[in-house]
Parts: C-alpha cells; structure tokens; sequence
C-alpha cells in the first residue's frame, strides 16, 4: 500500500495530468515512475512559452513604436492604412454607435421611468457613451475587422516567403508593414471613437422622440449641460491604448505565423481573441487610472 | 571560347587567365563551421565552403537536408547558431538586421515559389527595390522593361502574379532578383515543381546571367538534369540561346556541393562528382 503522503502526491498529480498512464498495483493508481515529471514539465513548458512570447511581444511592440523616428519613413503606406483602417471601419462603427445608444435608452427608459427621472436619458446616454461604450465598442468592432486582416494578410506574406523576399530586398519589414499600421490604427480610432460616440447619441435621441415620444430638445440639453471635460478626456485617451493593442497584437500574430494556411487561420483568431480580451482588461485599468485623477462628483 | 577537349576539367569556355584571376580574388561568400538547430537535431552542422567571383555552386541533396536554409544564411534571413559567415569580406552572422539590409541590396534572391507580390502589379515588383530608392518613373518602366526583356516576358508589365503560371512567376521572381545587377545570386530550386520546358527556359536564364554578367551564383536544387545542362552547356549571346559545349568539356567556373543530414559530403567539379567513391553521392547520382 502506498503511504498517505504518497497517496496525497499522487491525487495532485493525477489532477493536474489526468491522462497520463496509471498502473494497477497494490489497489491504488500509481503513475508509471518515468510519467511523474510530466505535470510539472507541461506547466513549466506553458508558464516558459507565455514569458516569451509576453517578451517577444514587448521588443515587437517597442520596435514598432519607435521606428517612427527612424528614416525611412512610410507615408503613403500609413496614409493607405488610414484609408482602409478608418474609412473602411467607419460604416461598422457608425451603425453600431447609432444602436448601442438605442439599446441605452431603451433600457434606461424602462429603469428610469420607475423613479420619473426619464428626462436624464440624454444625460445618461450620452455619459456612458462617452466615457466607456463608445471607446470599447469602437475597439471591438475595429479589431474584429483590422486586427483579423493584418494577422492574416501579414501571415499569407510570411508563410508565402514574401516577407522574407522584402527582407532580401533590403526593405524592412517591421517600418515597412507594420509600423504604418500600428499608428494608421490609433490615429484612425481616435476619430471613430468621436464617430461612435455621436452616433450614439443620436440613436439615443432617435429612441427617446421617435419611440419613447420624449421631447427631443430636453434630451440633447441634458446630453450637453452635464458633460464635462474629465469624461471627454477618458473617451479619447482609451482609444489611443486600443488603437496601439489592435494594430500590435494583430501584427505580432501575423509576423509569427507558421505552419502553412492552416497557421494563417490560427494567427487570426488568436489576434482577434488577444486584442479583444487585451482592449477590455486595458480598459479596466485605464478607467481605474483616469477615476484616481477625475473623481466622479 | 577556348577549346581544349580532355578531361571535365581541362577545357573551360571563357578565359583561362580569367578564371585565375577569380581565384586569387577573395570568396563574395565563406562558411566557416557553420551550424544552424530548430528545436531538435541540428539542420546544418559544421559546414564550410566558399564562393568565389564569377564562380557558379550547385548545391544538390534530396529534400529537407537544409539546402534553402543554408541560403537563407547567406544574406542573413536566418542566424547561425555557430560558426561564421562571409558575405562580401563582412561577417553576416554577427551583424544587425539594420547592417544587412545595404549587403542584401547588393545580393539578389529568387525564392522557391517566387515569393512575389500578390498584391503589387508585375511592374511594381521588378522595380520594388526601385521603387523604395525613390527613382525616376521614367527609370523604372526602362529598367523593369529590360529585366523583364531579358527573361522574355516583357508583356505581362501590367499584370498581377495571380494571372501568371507558375513557370512565368519564377521568370518574374529572376527579373526582380536582377534589376539592379546584383553581385550576388542566391536561386532557391528555380525549377522545382515545373515542368521539364519550362525549367529548361529557367535554367537557360540562369545559364544566360551566369555568362553574359558572370555574376556569383549559388543555386540549390534537387534536379540533376539542371545542375548538369549548367555544366555542359554555355549560353550563345549570337544564337540567343543555350549551346552544349564540346564533348567532354565543361564549365569549370560551375561546381557542386552535395548536403547529407546536414552535412556538407562533396565539395569539388562535375568531373569530381560523378567519380567519387562517396556512396550516398553515388546512390543520388544513380
């Protein structure tokens, strides 16, 4: 019989490895001798690739920062990326501004009516578009567009040897492809955020007259009267930081694609995944950052 | 043409004080010990061989031993993980990204499927290099016309590589690698996965810049028929096509390298390869 001690190691082990072997001795499961490290090599294996690719993530990013202040610089290449990063996205980020600010005041029609505050719809609207729906669903939307279609066109360009055949042409890739898209990406969100956040309002407004039979006037007064700088501020810094996430987390994936179309096909959901995820964690701190510095009132 | 009939060796086309010349000069490309491992058993281990100017190497071996990573070290697409590597006198393998792009423009590449563009036109892919040096329109379409003249596809200027075959892609892949008259060529199996006239115009091309520009060249491949025609055969500047040379002449400015599991097992002539004692050669040969 295995001791309590053994028989506790092992119930931990078979947790974190369920499939490895177990031998039938004694009437207890025992892994086979050669199998135990397997667990830990596993979490030691994940834990090693998560640190590099965070660190490979870190050097792409800042290189790509930085190539701005170094000659050769890509105008018409960052003027294409505005083009098909802004005008492109800007249809999905109107049409889902102009019905996120709907939704709002559907719902807070139905919450505020209960105290007859339905006259700060306007408010309410407009507040939360500005400050926080707006920049995320702007995000969002973009990088489930721009994020996907630079993972996968920059890994068809690596797995069809294209980068590589830029490179031996003497062109490099990181100032030539992606450093033009990463500040394409935040200029471009900037406005789409302003984009989404008016749109918003006036789905508002649109719900509030048409369908709540409000009056139309009150509801952009209050949108107006009641905000204030600090939430314009924290509206336009966020899509800054997710104009930077999208267009790096989409590039990194593409530049590091392998195995064939398939890999392409992985790149891509990873980007949109890791963007996606990455906007709404980012989004998290920078609102806890901007509220230490602009306290509610 | 000088005509000696002989051994392989004794009778070159092309000057014999030439070909003297362009040994005493010094390699455009050294290996020293050069090793090269992802995540397992090494893919190149300690190999070393030089190219001398105006010297043209066959590397040969079966698929997967290496070959197109051994000329993606070259021009420093790929890193050693030991040894040292010589291009043009500097020491690629210790340089930055940054220090090799002036060596690269100085090298030409032709990738195994092209490796063009798809989203440029055949115009904009010739002359991309050109293009990034911000020269003249003018001197573009003048220079892209010649290169595209030169392997005989001058009339798809205008068109996207989608519209190509893929024997015309690699014709367009040698234009892109010759516009701006590199001092090196590194052709990654140019006729691989062609058919056999087409791989003919191919290595007619290769034959063409070889002895027109006599520009270095490594070229790596798997077919033997290739590599010999470049050993027995000259391109006629008069005829405008390829000619054999004499019986029992060859190029001597043409040699062959063979790859192993990553290891370099022949180093030396066409007459050298098709006598040696080295049973894989002989196997592959066979």
């Amino acid at each position: 019989m295995a001791s309590a001690p053994r028989r506790r190691r092992l119930a931990v082990h078979a947790l974190f490895c369920p499939c490895i072997g177990f031998t039938q001795e004694s009437g207890f499961p025992y892994p086979a001798a050669r199998q135990t490290p397997m667990a830990i090599g596993i979490i030691e294996r994940t834990a090693k690739d998560i640190v590099l690719t965070a660190q490979e993530y870190t050097l792409f990013a800042q290189r790509a920062v930085l190539n701005v202040f170094r000659k050769p610089l890509y105008w018409t290449d960052f003027l294409m990326q505005c083009n098909i990063i802004g005008v492109g996205s800007s249809a999905i980020v109107l049409l889902s501004g102009f019905f996120t600010g709907g939704v709002l005041a559907l719902q807070s029609q139905a919450t505020l009516s209960q105290f007859g505050a339905t006259a700060v719809t306007g408010r309410f609207v407009s507040t939360t578009m500005l400050r926080e729906l707006g920049p995320v669903l702007t995000g969002i939307m973009v990088a489930g567009r721009n994020a996907s279609s630079m993972a996968s066109e920059l890994g068809s360009m690596v797995v069809t040897e294209q980068i590589d055949a830029m490179r031996a042409l003497g062109v490099d890739p990181m100032r030539k492809l992606v450093t033009p898209r990463l500040y394409a990406c935040i200029f471009m969100l900037f406005f789409l955020t302003i984009l989404a956040d008016a749109f918003g309002i006036f789905g508002g407004a649109f719900v509030t007259i048409f369908m709540n039979h409000q009056n139309g006037t009150q509801y952009f007064s209050q949108a107006w009267e009641h905000l204030r700088y600090p939430d314009i501020i924290q509206g336009l810094v966020k899509p800054l930081v997710s104009g930077f996430i999208i267009a790096s987390v989409g590039c990194f994936y593409g530049m590091r694609t392998t195995g064939g179309t398939e890999g392409v096909g992985r790149s891509t959901i990873d980007a949109v995944v890791f963007s996606s995820v990455i906007i709404i964690f980012a989004d998290f701190l920078l609102t806890q950052v901007l509220l230490t510095f602009f306290p509610p009132i | 043409m000088t005509d000696t009939p002989g051994s392989a060796h004794s009778a070159p086309y092309g000057s014999g004080s030439a070909t003297e010349e362009a040994a005493a000069a010094e390699p455009v490309v050294v290996f020293r010990n050069v090793s090269i491992a992802f995540d397992g058993p090494p893919v190149l281990d300690d190999i070393s061989f030089s190219v001398a100017p105006g010297e043209t190497r066959i590397l040969l071996g079966p698929a997967g031993v290496g070959k197109s990573v051994l000329l993606k070290l070259i021009n420093g697409l790929l890193r050693p993980d030991a040894g040292s590597i010589l291009l043009f006198g500097h020491d690629v393998a210790t340089m930055t990204e940054e220090q090799l792009f002036p060596l690269r423009i100085r090298t030409g590449m032709v990738f195994q499927e092209g490796a063009l563009f798809d989203s440029l036109t055949v115009r904009d892919n010739v002359a991309y290099q050109l293009i990034q040096e911000r020269v003249a329109d003018e001197e573009i379409d003048r220079r892209v016309h010649e290169a595209l003249t030169f392997v005989e596809l001058d009339s798809t200027f205008d068109f996207y590589p989608a519209s190509l075959s893929g024997g015309m892609r690699r014709r367009v892949a040698i234009a892109r690698a010759l516009i701006r008259r590199p001092e090196l060529i590194l052709y990654d199996s140019p006729t691989g996965g062609l058919d056999p006239i087409t791989s003919t115009t191919i290595i007619e091309l290769v034959m063409k810049q070889r002895d027109v520009y006599h520009t270095p060249s490594l070229i790596v491949t798997h077919r033997l028929q290739d590599a010999f025609t470049l050993s027995t055969h000259r391109f006629d500047s008069a005829l405008g096509r390829m000619a054999p040379l004499p019986k029992g002449e060859t190029d001597p400015n043409t040699t062959y390298l063979m790859l192993e599991e990553g290891r370099l097992i022949f180093d030396g002539s066409l007459h050298e390869l098709v006598h040696t004692d080295n049973k894989f050669v002989r196997e592959f040969l066979e």
